[in-house]
């Protein structure tokens, strides 16, 4: 095979590979993510075994701790929807009543579980230099 | 307040002062080369452009040896490091005896480049 | 002096319009005093901004509340030294440093390069000069640091007790030094194309700014997953949020660069793909600093809200469609001089480097901007968390480790295959007997860690290998004794040796990854006094708790009001192995509705993490103590209700006896991981090994081996 042909092949094989690996990628990428939802809309589409990422204000008067489970519950930013949770994990420094957080829950019965060390509770001023986050690692 | 007036001013007028530092430069240059060359608009203005001209050239010239020698000491580099490669048996000797042939012939190629603009530098008109 | 400031702003906006108009006037015209003046426009823009960075700094210092972002981020109580940096943690305040920093490092490259590639230059400065501008319109027309409000508040907010530690206050302005030195080869780039002169002269200016890019971005990155693992109470030093993604993505195009730029200097090759990387790397750097401000994507910083989010997507979308139309216009210039040799080359080699960390930043890429993506294409934002990141990254960070120590091992241009095969056998020696040593030990359970492990020791035995081969080489060359032959080879081949190096550092730093990651011992713990609980092999127990009172004016500390702990004694197999004393700090608060002895600790409580920082292992804790119990609450509201805030510190001390003589069970976050200091050692050994490989020879080493090699291609083709 003369020199240009060898180096069209790679380039053809070199491309396909990165086409199929990131069409891998970009597929994963659907069914592995959380879709990020408000406790109204939470209530309406959530199924029982997915995943979902809630965001909204932790209720005032409704946080409680029982041995390694935090219970609390979260409601829409614009007051609205409250929905039951119970957490177990890391609990960051910020977290209290009032303040926004992130978590994420799945469905069990009536109320929701949050997954182990997902909950992230927003820095109560607007803009900060922190490039950490208090997300959890699995 | 005053004081921020004043202030401001100063810093203002060292900007100014900084900024047109070349400007002003090239004026008193430019007017020079008026009163050197003949006292009509015209000559001097043909003798500036020149003069422009030439520097432009000489920039290109600059600006094309620069590149020669990078790339003569890239050239060398690349020498001294198939050596190396050699030595640390990276390479068998036949490959490298090719190799750095390979080099020393294009390094060749660049030295006479560099050579022939410094010959044709000082004959341009 | 707000005026002073705004009005800084105001001229430094004004220079930089000249500026752009100067330098674009001079390079189309071809007058070189208006190219020249547009550079000093630089300069002072540099000198403008430094005016009002003084303004702003002075304004922390003296507490002058009339100034928002002093009464937003600062107050009496805070510290001096969190006073003065303070100034960037605020929106307006940061776009200043980003600003001034730019000027600054604009215009040490502008003067470096004054004398040559005046064209290149003209078109770099005015790019440089929009980016500025850009910033001080901003902060003109949305986030103006001189906002004043009159009458000027008696006490400031604070600064979030959450920043109060001195990595945290580094951590910015390395970052940001990272991001305005990205900017720099981007405008160097830029101007290479629009100038249509892509030289070898370039290639020079470029590298070593890519090169400080390259190093202030890592430092960076580092320095915030050390504030991240040893001061917040998650116990963790990366979790793929987004603003950790967004600075560490330039850093991956800036590294492919950096090995890239070295083939476009031999062969003449890649220059597409080289350029394409600078602008890449510019890019990246600057949607970085957007994402942090913007709130288009949820992160600790920023739940939805866009603030500066429209005038950034416009100067992103620029870059981007600017960039593609020069390159795509200008590629006749861009053309390969040469051709790959061989498969079997170091350059091979770099160009998998390349396609590998490529593809990292798009994993990575893809993972933080996927909310946006995925809204776009279905009307519904999702985001994908660790675990999928970790799915992607890790075989690719398998790979890397594994090509840099398979490259040291090929030789440039074309390498002998048997020579090649030969020199394998050690390293993958060594990585065998790794493997065999872990299995034996009966390390298991997680195959990527081992496999992690593994790819390092064939990193070490390959660079060992070329170190002792070469010092080998240098005393049969030079018959030095093995010291200085071995100071000597890596004088004479700094880029080489540094670049090895750096490799290692990379291997180590992933075997702390590996181990911290894949064999971590973490657990939630409910204790009171006496108690203990076994971790894994360890026994924990609650020793006695602690309670500390600071003045609230302490300026030693981070000025917290009142201080609560415990003392936890770890043991092993009933050795003593350390003793840990986390204790979380809390605050005053500016909320007089909590009363006044509840403002004093109603503001942010931070967690005081206690490490015990080992060769193997590091022991790590936090404590959440409980202050809603009963017991202490009650102190609290009688406080409120008897005592007047100037007495209101009394309380505290109640408080704290309270807590020492019953203390609440409080909650532990204890973590025992695996090899977490050979991160920071690796990223140490990484800085090392970068500042040899650009150290520049001494130019007499230069000129003597110019000479000689000279002299060699003359007998050598004498010989031919």
């Amino acid at each position: 095979m003369n020199p240009a042909r060898k180096r069209t092949v790679r380039l053809v094989v070199a491309l396909s590979t990165a086409v199929v690996l990131a069409s891998a990628l970009i597929y994963t990428s659907f069914s592995a993510a959380s879709p990020a939802l408000t406790p109204t809309e939470l209530v309406h589409q959530a199924q029982p075994g997915r995943s979902y990422q809630v965001t909204g204000t932790v209720v005032q008067g409704s946080v409680h701790r029982s041995g390694e489970q935090l219970y609390f519950s979260v409601e829409d930013r614009a007051g609205g929807t409250t929905i039951p949770l119970s957490y177990t994990g890391t609990v960051p420094d910020p977290f209290r009543e009032g303040r926004e957080v992130i978590v994420t829950v799945q469905k069990q019965g009536a109320g929701y579980v949050g997954e182990r060390n997902s909950l992230i509770t927003k820095c109560p001023s607007k803009y900060k230099t922190a490039p950490s986050s208090e997300q959890q690692n699995y | 307040m005053s004081l921020l007036v004043v202030a401001l001013t100063l810093l203002l007028g060292l900007v100014v002062l900084v900024l047109s530092a070349p400007l002003r430069a090239a004026r008193r240059e430019a007017e020079r080369g008026d009163a050197d060359a003949a006292p009509s608009g015209g000559a001097s203005e043909v003798s500036s452009q020149e003069a422009h001209r030439d520097t432009l050239q000489a920039r290109e010239e600059l600006r094309s040896r620069g590149e020669l020698e990078a790339e003569r000491e890239a050239k060398y580099r690349e020498i001294r490091d198939a050596e190396l490669d050699y030595r640390t048996g990276k390479l068998s000797r036949t490959d490298y005896e090719a190799i750095d042939a390979e080099l020393r012939r294009e390094a060749l190629e660049i030295l006479n480049r560099i050579e022939a603009a410094e010959e044709a530098g000082p004959e341009s008109p | 002096m707000a005026g002073l400031g705004y009005a800084c702003l105001l001229l430094a906006l004004g220079v930089c319009l000249y500026g752009i108009g100067a330098s674009l006037y001079g390079v189309r015209s071809g007058r070189a005093e208006f190219s020249a003046s547009g550079r000093r426009a630089v300069y002072a823009l540099a000198g403008i901004l430094t005016v009002a960075f003084a303004v702003l700094e002075v304004a922390f210092l003296r507490n002058d509340f009339a100034f928002n972002t002093v009464a937003d981020t600062s107050s009496r109580t805070t510290p001096t030294f969190y006073r003065a940096a303070a100034v960037w943690s605020s929106q307006e305040g940061s776009l200043l440093l980003w600003a001034w920093l730019l000027s600054l490092w604009s215009s040490l490259a502008l003067f470096l390069t004054r004398r040559r590639m005046r064209e290149i230059a003209s078109y770099a400065t005015a790019i440089l000069l929009g980016f500025g501008g850009f910033f001080i319109a901003l902060m003109i027309f949305y986030a103006n640091p001189f906002a004043t409000t009159r009458p000027a508040p008696t006490e400031g907010a604070g600064l979030d007790p959450l920043l109060r530690f001195p990595t945290m206050m580094i951590h910015p302005p390395m970052l940001y030094s990272g991001y305005t030195l990205c900017t720099i080869p981007l405008a160097f780039g830029m101007g290479a194309l629009l100038a249509r002169r892509v030289e070898a002269d370039w290639i020079k200016v470029i590298r070593r700014f890519a090169f400080a890019a390259w190093l202030a971005l890592g430092a960076g990155i580092l320095l915030g997953a050390r504030w991240s693992y040893s001061e917040l109470g998650w116990g963790g030093y990366w979790g793929w949020d987004a603003v950790e993604n967004a600075s560490l993505m330039p850093w991956l195009t800036a590294t492919a660069f950096l090995h890239s730029l070295m083939i476009q200097e031999k062969r003449g090759m890649l220059k597409v793909w080289n350029i394409s990387l600078v602008l890449a790397t510019g890019t990246l750097a600057i949607m970085g600093t957007f994402l942090v401000r913007s709130g288009i994507l949820n992160s600790i910083h920023a739940f939805g809200g866009a603030t500066l989010g429209v005038p950034f997507v416009v100067l992103i979308a620029t870059l981007i469609a600017g960039s593609i139309y020069l390159v795509v216009s200008r590629r006749d210039m861009l053309r390969s001089e040469h051709r790959l040799d061989s498969l079997l080359s170091r350059e091979s080699m770099f160009i998998a480097n390349n396609l590998v960390l490529v593809g990292l930043c798009f994993v990575i890429f893809w993972g933080t901007y996927f909310p946006l993506i995925s809204e776009a294409l279905t009307g519904q934002e999702a985001s994908v968390g660790p675990p999928w990141f970790d799915r992607y990254t890790v075989p690719l960070a398998l790979l890397l480790v594994l090509l840099s120590g398979i490259g040291p091992v090929i030789a440039w241009r074309r390498a002998t295959l048997a020579s090649a095969r030969r020199n394998f056998i050690v390293p993958t020696g060594v990585a065998l007997a790794t493997l065999l040593a872990l299995l034996a030990s009966g390390v298991a359970g997680s195959p990527a860690a081992i496999a992690m492990f593994c790819c390092a020791a064939f990193v070490f035995g390959s660079v060992g290998q070329e170190f002792f081969r070469g010092t080998r080489a240098r005393r049969a060359m030079a018959g030095e004794s093995l010291p200085v032959a071995l100071l000597s080879l890596v004088r004479r081949n700094r880029r080489r040796y540094g670049g090895y190096v750096v490799h290692i550092g990379i291997a180590v730093l992933f075997i702390g990854v590996a181990a911290s990651s894949s064999f971590q011992h973490a657990s939630e713990l409910s204790l009171s006094p006496g108690q203990s609980t076994r971790v894994g092999a360890y026994t924990v127990r609650y020793v006695r708790p602690t309670a500390t009172l600071t003045p609230r004016y302490d300026e030693a500390h981070t000025g917290s009001t009142l201080g609560l702990g415990a003392v936890l004694d770890v043991s092993k197999g009933g050795r003593h192995v350390t003793t840990l004393n986390p204790s979380e700090g809390f605050y005053a608060s500016q909320d007089a509705s909590q009363g006044s002895v509840g403002s004093l600790i109603g503001g942010q409580p931070v967690s005081h993490v206690s490490i015990d920082a080992g060769v193997t292992r590091d022991v790590w804790s936090a404590i959440a103590p409980d202050i809603e119990a009963p017991a202490l609450q009650r102190i609290i509201k009688a406080g409120n209700a008897t005592l007047s805030p100037e007495e209101a510190l009394y309380a505290l001390g109640y408080l704290a006896r309270a807590y020492l003589k019953s203390p609440p069970p409080a909650q532990f976050h204890f973590i025992v991981s695996p090899l977490v200091m050979w991160i920071w050692i690796g990223g140490l050994i990484v800085f090392g090994g970068g500042l040899i490989a650009i150290w520049p020879a001494p130019s007499t080493v230069r000129r003597r081996v110019g000479a000689r090699a000279r002299a060699r291609s003359v007998r050598g083709l004498a010989r031919a």
